[in-house]
């Protein structure tokens, strides 16, 4: 919890008011039993109606003073709360964007969306807590202490014992409860995983008519939580009546010792009546406390959970602009270069082993191969999503590495095999790519995807909206609009890694023309499983098991390599090959 | 709004109904504890009295009251543990009872509100809203009860005593109800703008950090970034309202208790002086003022969290009162064995009504054939999947599957007559077993093997680290390609009578591909099927070809004839050689 702290840092004014305030406000409730008491002792005594009428509208003042000095606690400590909260989530949301591929392969996504959402408020309230009321029983009890002391000091052991007792308690139950607490947010995880799946499954759970089981699942999941939480509950639960029970048996031993002490004429009656009330006015304090402590304990299992994010260090990191070395401006250098490289995702089984060749500017690269033959973890690491394991890749005669990533972004753009789209209009869609991008630029990038027809039919053209993850699209549409957003950067280098899966042959053929002729310049790679989709290419690269087997043009290979001519008579006949 | 939470609320309180016995329980043990708070004051008094001044002790009367006095302390806190112990078990078992329906929902709403509502949306109400309502729930039930019951034994402990000063006390203390109720009027709004603002913050957490590999291909880190921060800017103002707003109450109601312990005080001096009461009283009645006022504190909290779980709940309702789709007629038949006879009459459909997508679809397919659908993107092909299994009711029209139309047919048998694989793979988590037997649990290993093995997806399951039982997870490295075997396997294993893969092997090698093919061959004999596919070669052997084009069916045939009419899919076929 306390790690977090240095996110109040813009807040420090207001925290400090806040309790301050409050604390302010303590001192004004203290002095009215005085008040009362002086009513009593001399208004009373002295049948004095206009002492007590004047005290008595000092104890108004008293109490308006104080609520005064609250509303300005609870409005600071509200505002550094959620000051602290705000910028807490900002940070967290930039910090997960700035972990590389394998890191959130490591996480996972889901309970990234928990820690940034629920554990964020979690904490928010926590410090709102602290601030408003938890410094406030300190002052209370230690008050309370001094005031005793000052009255009888032996029996001010009792309210010692009292509160260490009360201390033990507030300890143990603490301890016991917070791990509890981690480990219902981390049910609370699961049953968030069950319940996204479930909707992104839909389809196929009511395909396979299996919706009782998911529900069952969920229940059994819900039903652990709920167990967990009434356990930490009924832990909880015995605070409040523990320190009671405890308070209140300290009352009985002020009675006790304090009858010895007025007996043998240490404290006066009245006197023995004050230190019964600074008994209650711990009580109340610390009962006051130890609410807190429930939302205080959740709060510090969600700030861990949060820390744990924290914790996790970007695994790559980005070259600043200053110490970036020149690229090479030789245009014999090739654009894109794989120097021996080879790769692994977990240290032990190479996913791609020892792959070199060269791309020149314009030229464009065919990369087929089976699955799980290290097509995309190939393409992946041009734009630095991965790090090669061994060797070098190079744009322009320069190590990735050495690039800024923003300048790594620019140069290449990839369209991966999974079209994602956002929640938006096409025309915000297509700026992914380009910020600043203007119609123009979108419809040029859209007519060579292929995509400016269904796009000018869907009604309110780049307006129209697309749902999140463009479920209102089918999948050859999204894949078009994933490659026009890719073709919006002007990319030097294209990577169409198997995007165009979902394309019919006739529009494929169109797209991969259009490609070639209204691009120039452009490398473009193009990762797939048809033949036909690559025999044109400039260069084919033949992947088996992570190693290349064959480097070439299309009638080259089917001479020279076998797996690539396998592969492309089982997609076309022997004339339609040779027809190529 | 009154009338809003009202009706909220009558509906929480029905969803506790089945814990009404631990209610009960709750609001004896809290009468139980709350007349034993309120004794001890009494008893303290009265030993107070017995020890009067220096020599004057009564021990002999003082030993025997502490002693009733430390058995009325326990009584007093072992019931107020029981009666939390009954509250906690009330209000998360209401919880999940919920939480549980709200996700029943999901099963039986239409796909249409599926496809079209944010998930992240969604989500946030099963999880944080349904959380808002426990805690609510948690406090509601422990504080008001006891809060309630306080109030009523004060009134009483003080009318015994006097009767003016306790209409004083009365009197003054409703103005702290009624600024209580002021500000919970007033918060509302604001918490069901927070609310709001933190649903619209965690759809867009979900879908960026959702697609984390797109936004960093794209570097789009800083727009996404700017985005959030402008949301979480507003949520931080709405919130700083609704924080703020509820909790002024405390501050108010404690200065509204300032000024009843002050009135009292006055007027109780004031009596004393004309010796109407003794100074003793005295002390008992600020004593009691103070106790009699606290709960209001208490409550006006607990208003303050109640104003939020309410809007939680409405929330978390609203997803419960979405219009479910049409259920199965009662006299809904069970496919016992389906012939595999489809017939599509005059179907008409559109996802939105402004955007007529399929018209007037007619197709009759005999037992046992293989139907292949193929056309440009966005021709309606994964639409007509979509009507095939119910997914989406046609418009007009109607579909006839085995002489039953689909309306008449149970929902899941109608499903379960068809084997579907879908080109977006879907694998939930849990181990490959577990995945291969979803569509039929109680398979065995060796049934579970041997369908993987048809879907040529034993060879790579094999080289996971812990094969068949590797755990499937949202973040792992099964390809698309692989997921797509698994989805074969899954639907190999059920042997379904009939057949739909959309684009199923897609992201599938074609050497595997055809291996695929050769098992699915032998495995649609004498079964229909139907297959959308781009891969020319997957079709060519189709009893019946539809090239659809804008929802229409614009030729129907088998590939030769099809090429030899030089239409709509020569044009296509041919293309594949271009360039």
């Amino acid at each position: 919890m306390f790690k977090l702290i240095k996110y109040l840092k813009g807040y420090i004014k207001e925290s400090i008011i806040g309790p301050l305030f409050k604390f302010l406000e303590a001192c004004f409730e203290l002095i009215v039993p005085l008040v009362m008491a002086s009513i009593i002792d001399i208004g009373i005594a002295n049948n004095d109606t206009s002492f007590i009428l004047k005290r008595g509208a000092f104890m108004v003042l008293l109490g308006f003073l104080g609520l005064v000095c609250s509303l300005t606690a609870q409005y600071f400590a509200a505002k550094a709360a959620l000051g602290f909260g705000t910028a807490l989530r900002n940070e967290m949301f930039s910090h997960i964007h700035s972990l590389s591929y394998s890191d959130i392969d490591k996480i996972g996504t889901s309970t990234l969306i928990t820690r940034i959402t629920s554990d964020i408020n979690h904490a928010e309230s926590g410090v709102n807590l602290i601030l408003r009321l938890f410094l406030r029983s300190p002052f209370i009890v230690i008050g309370a202490f001094v005031m005793a002391f000052y009255l009888h000091a032996k029996l001010t052991l009792i309210f010692l014992a009292v509160t260490l007792l009360i201390s033990a308690v507030i300890y143990v139950i603490m301890t016991k409860s917070i791990p509890l607490y981690k480990g219902i947010q981390s049910k609370l995880d699961t049953v968030s995983l069950i319940t996204r799946e479930n909707l992104t499954g839909v389809r196929v759970i009511r395909a396979f008519s299996r919706q009782k089981d998911e529900i069952e699942r969920f229940e059994d999941t819900t039903c652990e939580l709920t167990k967990n939480q009434i356990r930490v509950g009924n832990i909880s639960a015995s605070l409040n009546p523990l320190t009671y029970a405890i308070l209140n048996l300290g009352i009985v031993a002020v009675l006790r010792f304090g009858g010895i002490a007025v007996d043998i004429g240490d404290i006066t009656q009245g006197e023995l009546i004050a230190l019964i009330n600074y008994m209650s006015q711990i009580l109340l304090a610390l009962i006051a406390l130890a609410n807190l402590i429930v939302t205080i304990s959740r709060a510090s299992a969600s700030a861990i959970r949060i820390n744990e994010v924290f914790s996790l260090k970007p695994s790559m990191t980005e070259k600043s602009v200053s110490d970036v070395k020149e690229a090479s401006s030789d245009p014999d250098t090739p654009k894109v270069e794989f120097r021996n490289v080879s790769f692994s995702y977990n240290g032990t089984e190479a996913s791609l082993s020892n792959v070199s060749f060269q791309a020149r500017k314009g030229e464009t690269v065919g990369i087929i191969g089976g699955t799980g033959s290290g097509k995309t973890t190939l393409v992946n690491l041009i734009p630095r999503f991965y790090d090669a394991s061994e060797g070098e890749v190079l744009i322009d005669g320069k190590n990735v590495t050495e690039y800024p990533f923003s300048e790594l972004r620019k140069k290449v753009s990839v369209v991966p095999q999974k079209a994602v789209l956002f929640r938006g209009t096409v025309r915000e869609n297509m700026k992914w790519g380009k910020r600043d991008a203007t119609d123009e630029e979108i419809y040029k990038a859209l007519e060579i995807a292929q995509a400016k027809d269904f796009v000018n039919d869907l009604q309110g053209g780049l307006d129209a909206m697309i749902m999140q993850g463009g479920k209102n699209l089918s999948g050859g549409q999204r894949q078009r609009l994933t490659i026009a957003r890719a073709l919006t950067v002007q990319p030097e280098i294209l990577i169409l890694d198997d995007s165009a899966s979902a394309l019919d042959f006739a529009t494929d053929a169109r797209l991969r023309r259009a490609l070639s002729t209204r691009t120039k310049g452009m490398t473009v790679f193009i990762v797939s499983q048809r033949a036909s989709a690559i025999k044109n290419a400039d260069k084919i690269l033949v992947l088996d098991n992570g190693k290349p087997v064959g480097i070439g043009r299309h009638e080259e290979l089917l001479r020279s390599c076998p797996v690539y001519r396998e592969i492309c008579l089982s997609q076309l006949s022997e004339d339609e090959v040779s027809k190529a | 709004m009154k009338k809003d939470n009202d009706k909220v609320l009558k509906r929480i309180l029905k969803y506790t109904k089945p814990y009404g016995h631990l209610l009960l329980f709750a609001l004896l043990f809290t009468i139980a504890s709350v007349s034993m708070t309120l004794y001890a004051p009494v008893l303290v008094g009265k030993g107070v009295d017995l020890i009067v001044s220096e020599g004057n002790v009564d021990f002999e009367g003082l030993y025997p009251l502490l002693i009733r006095l430390g058995i009325v302390i326990a009584l007093a806190s072992l019931s107020r543990w029981l009666a939390e112990r009954c509250t906690n078990k009330v209000s998360h078992n209401t919880a999940r009872d919920i939480r549980i329906q709200a996700f029943k929902r999901l099963h039986i709403l239409p796909l249409k509100y599926i496809d079209s509502g944010r998930h992240g949306d969604f989500l946030s109400r099963v999880i944080t809203d349904v959380n808002q309502v426990s805690d609510g729930l948690l406090m509601g039930f422990s504080q008001l009860f006891n809060g309630i019951i306080t109030i009523i034994g004060t009134i009483v402990f003080m009318l015994s005593m006097d009767f003016r000063i306790t209409v004083i006390v009365v009197l003054v203390t409703p103005l702290s109800l009624f600024v209580a109720n002021f500000v919970a009027k007033n918060t509302y709004h604001m918490f069901k703008l927070r609310s709001e603002t933190m649903g619209e913050l965690t759809s867009l957490v979900e879908e960026m950090t959702g697609n984390l590999k797109t936004v960093k291909a794209f570097g789009y880190e800083k727009e996404a970034q700017k985005r959030f921060e402008e949301i979480n800017s507003r949520l931080r103002k709405h919130g700083l309202r609704a924080v703020f707003f509820s909790s002024i109450t405390n501050p108010c109601t404690r200065f509204v208790n300032g000024v009843v312990y002050t009135s009292v005080g006055i007027a109780g001096a004031l009596l004393a002086i004309k010796g109407a009461i003794s100074v003793g009283q005295l002390s008992a009645f600020l004593n009691y003022a103070n106790q009699y006022t606290k709960p209001f504190n208490e409550i006006s909290g607990v208003i303050a969290e109640l104003q939020s779980a309410f809007a939680s709940a409405k929330r978390v309702f609203d997803i419960i009162d979405e219009e479910p789709q049409t259920p199965d007629p009662e006299d809904a038949v069970c496919l016992d064995r389906p012939d595999g006879s489809v017939v599509i009459k005059d179907v008409s459909f559109s996802y939105r009504p402004d955007i007529k997508l399929i018209e007037n679809l007619n197709l009759t397919v005999k037992p046992g054939q293989r139907i292949a659908i193929v056309g440009p993107t966005g021709s309606g092909k994964t639409t007509v999947i979509n009507l095939l299994m119910r997914f989406y009711d046609v418009d007009k029209g109607e579909i006839i599957v085995s002489g039953y139309p689909v309306k008449k047919i149970k929902r899941d048998s109608l499903r379960s007559a068809y084997g579907m694989v879908l080109q977006d793979t879907w694998l939930k988590t849990g181990t490959v077993r577990e995945n291969i037997a979803y569509g039929k649990p109680d398979a065995t290993d060796e049934e579970i093997e041997n369908a993987a093995k048809a879907a040529r997806a034993d060879s790579f399951i094999r080289r996971l680290p812990k094969g068949y039982d590797t755990l499937v997870s949202d973040n792992d490295k099964i390809s698309e390609g692989e997921k797509q075997l698994l989805s074969i396997a899954r639907v190999m294993l059920t042997s379904p009578p009939m057949l739909i893969l959309d684009e199923a092997t897609s992201s599938v090698d074609t050497r595997t591909e055809i291996n695929i093919q050769k098992a699915f061959d032998k495995m649609m004999e004498g079964r229909t099927s139907f297959v959308v596919a781009h891969r020319l070669s997957t079709i060519r052997e189709a009893d019946c070809i539809l090239v659809m084009n804008k929802g229409k069916i614009v030729e129907q045939g088998t590939h030769e004839e099809l090429l030899k009419k030089e239409g709509f899919y020569a044009n296509l076929y041919y293309s594949q050689f271009d360039i």
